[in-house]
């Protein structure tokens, strides 16, 4: 099995770079906007896009995800429009995967959903509460349909357990900055280089950094000891800070335009 | 022995239960898990907890006998298992006072707490101040409006009060709001949570503070009667006050275990707290359970005049022990709670917490249905104190 995200960090890598991922909440300003958002990630040279699934009551994520998640849900933000954003990306070229809570692949079928993400060509599904230890179900399921399953793991995670986390996870590593939730930052905290070193002594995966990831001085800096870079809430302000969607999807793209410089500057 | 358990991995109730929670907390869950059952195996820590019931919170509770209250349902023996009169009011103290031990025996300074009524809010603030530890209490911003006096009560204990304005603004966003706090703080604070539901090891440790309430009840029944009642009822939003009062009557297969949940409007219109009369399976707040989803996995939200039972989910304990058919649970709508809320008062000159009012609702019910020969043990929860504003309103009684 190889994905277009398997192939996407290959590359990156033979390139000597970390992987731009940039995330979006599917239905976020609304849902044609959220498609403007993905083709201005895709022009402005986002590697990865991550589809998020709006949920009702996201405990990993800040006050902006949540309230942009929000805002989807009141707008009737479902699986269809999930499925629907995660296509439009995949048929830009750009490898994508959707991330979720975990009671909204329970409630679709845990195999239907692994089977209609693969029929909307993606690469896999990222699933920050689902523990490794309740994830038999859906790894299988995954496997099935030759998708990636994508966990996050934490500064608090200890050796034997980014092991046993490590072993079920394909396609990347999801390497939580911080203790905290999603937000931009000021800085990206000084934990995140030390769990990247010790995801790396015990797989060979890649691994990506999110929380807190917002400039190109941070994309920079994770570039230097990263596989990817993961950025989310600094899109959705973007588009927040915007007095109408043409000058918020400009504003997307400068800023993707900047990450993109950060993410080759790393190894410098 | 755990009569309802079956399942090897810890945490799980048959299907129910387990931990669905970000790889941040597992660690911290992990470690309260062995605090825990090291705890229950200390007979230094169990000496503390008896001394505290003893002499703090003034264990063991009562029973009353109302027989007035009695010749409105059937004319069944009712006996109240009187956890009103635990300091701070209600059967929450239970669980905090063994909660707030362990997070001091682990090297805790900081606790954190969700509340939906304000009465695991004011008993968290109490042991906070008991124990000198620091306390921060996440409130929806409705419940602080409905239960106004709780709010000024955690104050005055010295507790910081958040209150939510995300969501629902009730309990279940109170719990959001709580778990992104302990993500961001684990190292320093532990999580008091307040009923049988969330993440293992919760339902199981807040069940073992809670199961004394059975223990003594099911003691003091036999003392007075002679016989084990035919019936044990509670009221159940998350559910701790029932599995307190059910689990040692589990293995008595002839007592029927029922379950009052809060019907709010009534189950037909949606607008109810119901979760396992009108609910699916699922996950919420780190556990699988049942609860209140639309078709895209979102929860619903929940609708009751209880503030303590409005919550869209319930503890993977209840939802096992319903599947295997050992307890049954019944919805008694907002109407029917007030009705028996009101004829407590007038009959036995027992103010209850509208939640309770809910299990004595079904009282009436159950009363009638077995008749004057039967037994009821009702786990009188909590005290009407904080309802008063509440009641004052539903009755059109001037303030």
């Amino acid at each position: 099995m190889s994905t277009p995200l398997d192939q996407l960090f290959t590359r990156t890598r033979s390139e000597n770079r970390a992987a731009l991922i940039a995330y979006i909440p599917a239905g976020f300003p609304t849902q044609e906007g959220c498609k403007a958002v993905i083709d201005a990630f895709a022009n402005a040279g986002v590697d990865a896009i991550e589809i998020g699934f709006p949920y009702s009551d996201p405990v990993m994520d800040g006050p902006t995800i949540q309230e942009a998640a929000n805002a989807s849900l009141i707008a009737g933000t479902g699986a269809k429009e999930v499925f629907e954003a995660l296509a439009h990306a995949t048929a830009l070229g750009i490898p994508s995967v959707v991330m979720t809570y975990w009671n909204p692949i329970e409630k679709y079928g845990i195999d239907k959903f692994a089977e209609s993400i693969a029929s909307n060509s993606g690469s896999g599904v990222i699933t920050p509460d689902l523990p490794v230890d309740e994830a038999q179900p859906w790894t299988a399921a995954s496997h099935s349909s030759d998708i990636n399953s994508i966990f996050v793991v934490a500064p608090s995670t200890t050796d034997a357990r980014l092991e046993k986390v490590t072993a079920q996870c394909s396609g990347f590593v999801y390497a939580a900055s911080l203790m905290g939730v999603t937000g931009a930052r000021t800085g990206v905290s000084s934990e995140a280089k030390d769990l990247v070193d010790r995801i790396k002594k015990v797989t060979k995966i890649p691994v990506a950094v999110g929380l807190g990831v917002s400039t190109r001085e941070h994309a920079k800096e994770v570039a230097g000891y990263a596989d990817g870079v993961i950025v989310g809430s600094a899109f959705i302000n973007a588009l927040n800070d915007a007095d109408s969607l043409d000058s918020g999807i400009k504003a997307v793209r400068a800023l993707v335009q900047q990450l993109a410089l950060g993410v080759r500057e790393g190894r410098g | 022995m755990n009569p309802s358990s079956t399942d090897v991995r810890a945490g799980h109730f048959g299907q129910f239960g387990g931990r669905y929670v970000p790889e941040a907390l597992i660690g911290a869950l992990d470690e309260i898990e062995s605090a825990h059952n090291a705890a229950q195996k200390d007979p230094e820590f169990l000496a503390e907890l008896a001394h505290l019931h003893k002499t703090y919170s003034g264990r063991p509770s009562i029973i009353t006998e109302a027989k007035r209250f009695a010749e409105h349902a059937g004319g069944a023996r009712i006996i109240l298992k009187r956890e009103d009169l635990n300091h701070t009011g209600s059967h929450k103290i239970n669980n905090v006072l063994g909660q707030a031990l362990l997070a001091k025996r682990s090297g805790k300074k900081r606790i954190i707490a969700e509340t939906g009524a304000g009465q695991h809010g004011v008993a968290s603030a109490t042991a906070a101040a008991l124990m000198g530890l620091e306390c921060v209490v996440y409130m929806g911003e409705e419940d602080t409006k409905r239960q106004a006096l709780n709010v000024v009560r955690m104050k005055l204990l010295g507790a910081e009060v958040v209150p939510v304005t995300t969501g629902s603004k009730t309990l279940k966003d109170a719990i959001n709001e709580a778990m992104r706090d302990w993500v961001t703080n684990v190292e320093t604070t532990n999580y008091l949570f307040g009923t049988v539901a969330g993440p293992h090891p919760f339902p199981t440790m807040v069940r073992d503070f809670q199961k004394i309430i059975g223990e003594e009840a099911r003691t003091q029944v036999l003392e007075l009667t002679g016989k084990l009642p035919d019936a044990v009822l509670a009221c159940v939003g998350g559910g701790s006050n029932a599995i307190g009062i059910f689990y040692d009557f589990i293995k008595d297969k002839d007592v029927r275990l029922i379950g009052l949940e809060a019907g709010g409007d009534g189950v037909e219109t949606g607008r109810h707290a119901a979760t396992i009369t009108g609910g699916t399976p699922g996950v919420l707040h780190g556990a699988r359970s049942y609860l209140l989803q639309d078709e895209n996995g979102q929860t619903v939200e929940s609708h009751s005049i209880s503030a303590g039972l409005d919550y869209p989910g319930v503890g993977p304990e209840h939802a096992y022990l319903s599947e295997i058919g050992r307890t049954e649970y019944r919805a008694i709508t907002d109407a029917e709670a007030m009705y028996a809320f009101s004829l407590l008062c007038k009959t036995e000159g027992i103010i209850p917490a509208i939640e309770t009012a809910h299990a004595l609702a079904g009282a009436l019910q159950v009363g009638r249905e077995l008749g004057k020969d039967s037994t009821l043990l009702i786990n009188l929860s909590g005290r009407g104190d904080k309802d008063v504003v509440t009641a004052a309103e539903y009755f059109g009684i001037p303030l």
